[in-house]
């Protein structure tokens, strides 16, 4: 028998939301886009896309998302963040502006434009634990770092000297990159699979 | 990990697909690079006069001076854009260095040569161009842009050529989708565009790089318009720092980018904003003093 097909939610208030949203949708999960807390409703999972994280923590507020979205991942919601996704998620910002709150759904530190500017952006391949076929295309746009990493968050994907780029704890996933600009689904379906399926 | 590859086009136009939805502001200092930033904007463009004080005070308009430039790079945590004239390549070159994060090669500037644009493909940091349509889109895209902006009448406040531009490229497109391959050859010569990107485009329906809008936008309904007209975000240039209330306005826009669909939320955020720009009739500006005509 077929899984059932899992609600996935893409937060749309600004950023890269579109691209999870083509990939989500190749790997048929029933996706829609998120701006309010009443469309949270529901969701098996919901992704935070890359974009700029002050712009979408300022948007969150105003939208009224901080509770609900905490209450929904407390709730059972899974929850994938790529580089400003996973700034918002961490318990606490290196960088942010001081009046901005972090979800704080992971038990992590995180530092913005730790490589740099634009300049220091770069693609590569990085290798994923879980992932099936060998290392994971991925694109580091401005992307921050983990650090102070609590003792129930496991590294996915390092690099070769250690540096932790993709996180998890329990139903929440971090990762500094950017899978949704690759033709790379692995990721995603990791997402689906194992996360919002555990 | 495998090899890191910086300065790749996907790293470019990636970084350019981060900005949807969002707004761009021009600032003048770091005042208000930090107004920008607390009112939500995804970037801020870095110039020494905005384009209405430009079109005001005349004569040659360069790249701004570096520690202006330098000031607000370091007033800021989001990412910072900077202007260098048309086909000034130096311009660009000390832009690069300076560590911003995105070049403007842009008309608002006096253009520094009156037949080639920059080789965008020689820098690793990305550049945006503007454009009327899309042919002029594709040639940008040609010579390396990562991203476009339809370009409007800067420094005006008149939405109305923003419009235009905007409309002029969603039916350039419209137009060649569909052609049969033999048709795409004629289109590229009347596009005077390459053929690979006429034909990118014709089978995909949009350009192949993310496009804001800019030039006269200076309301919150004016930036859900041109999202509405399907672009991907909006500049603001004059819009918000030549008007009464620049925080209450500039935190207005980006709610109206975001909720551009929403008319209840436009009309919230629209409310007792204090005086907005004034503005001026495009056919009230004398034909040698459009900026919009400028780039080839």
């Amino acid at each position: 028998m077929e899984p059932a097909r899992k609600t996935i939610g893409v937060l749309a208030l600004q950023g890269a939301f579109r691209e999870h949203r083509r990939m989500l949708d190749g790997l048929g999960a029933d996706t829609r886009l998120v701006r309010w807390p009443g469309e949270l409703e529901g969701l098996d999972g919901l992704v935070i896309p890359g974009g700029e994280s002050t712009a979408i923590a300022k948007l969150l507020d105003i939208h009224g998302m901080y509770g609900p979205l905490r209450a929904a991942h407390g709730r059972g919601m899974a929850v994938f963040g790529t580089c400003a996704g996973a700034i918002l998620m961490a318990r606490d910002i290196e960088g942010a502006r001081p009046d901005q709150e972090p979800l704080a759904l992971m038990d992590v530190r995180i530092r913005r434009n730790a490589y740099g500017r634009q300049i220091d952006s770069f693609e590569t391949t990085v290798p994923f634990a879980g992932v099936e076929g060998g290392p994971v295309k991925a694109v580091f746009i401005r992307a921050p770092r983990f650090a102070d990493l609590g003792s129930g968050v496991r590294v996915l994907s390092a690099a070769d000297d250690g540096e932790p780029l993709a996180v998890r704890e329990g139903r929440a996933l971090a990762v500094a990159f950017h899978p949704e600009l690759t033709d790379d689904v692995r990721v995603h379906a990791y997402f689906l699979g194992s996360v919002v399926g555990a | 990990m495998t090899e890191q590859e910086s300065g790749t086009l996907k790293v470019k136009t990636g970084f350019a697909e981060m900005m949807k939805g969002g707004v761009i502001m021009d600032v003048v200092n770091p005042e208000q690079a930090k107004i920008a930033e607390d009112a939500g904007a995804v970037a801020v463009m870095a110039l020494e006069r905005v384009p209405a004080d430009i079109r005001a005070h005349g004569g040659v308009a360069r790249m701004s001076d570096p520690t202006m430039i330098e000031g607000i790079v370091a007033a800021v945590s989001i990412p910072v854009m900077a202007k260098c004239r048309i086909g000034h390549f130096v311009e660009a070159q000390v832009l690069q260095s300076l560590g911003v994060d995105f070049i403007d090669e842009s008309e608002v500037l006096t253009p520094a040569d009156d037949e080639y644009h920059v080789n965008k493909w020689d820098f690793d940091v990305p550049f945006v161009c503007g454009a009327r349509n899309l042919g002029e889109a594709l040639r940008r895209i040609a010579e390396g842009a990562a991203m476009i902006r339809t370009k409007g009448e800067p420094g005006t406040g008149n939405v109305v050529e923003a419009v235009r531009h905007m409309r002029t490229v969603t039916t350039d497109i419209a137009r060649i989708k569909g052609l049969r391959d033999e048709q795409l050859f004629t289109a590229a010569k009347d596009l005077q565009a390459p053929y690979e990107l006429v034909k990118w485009v014709a089978e995909h329906g949009c350009l192949p790089v993310v496009n804001f809008s800019a030039g006269g936008i200076a309301t919150p309904a004016d930036a859900a318009l041109m999202m509405q007209l399907g672009c991907d975000g909006v500049f603001v240039g004059s819009g918000i720092f030549k008007s009464g209330d620049p925080a209450k306005r500039a935190r207005a826009i980006v709610e109206a980018t975001t909720n551009y669909d929403d008319p209840d939320t436009i009309a919230r955020v629209s409310r007792d904003l204090g005086e907005a720009m004034v503005g001026i009739e495009i056919s009230d500006i004398p034909e040698n003093e459009l900026m919009a005509g400028r780039g080839w």
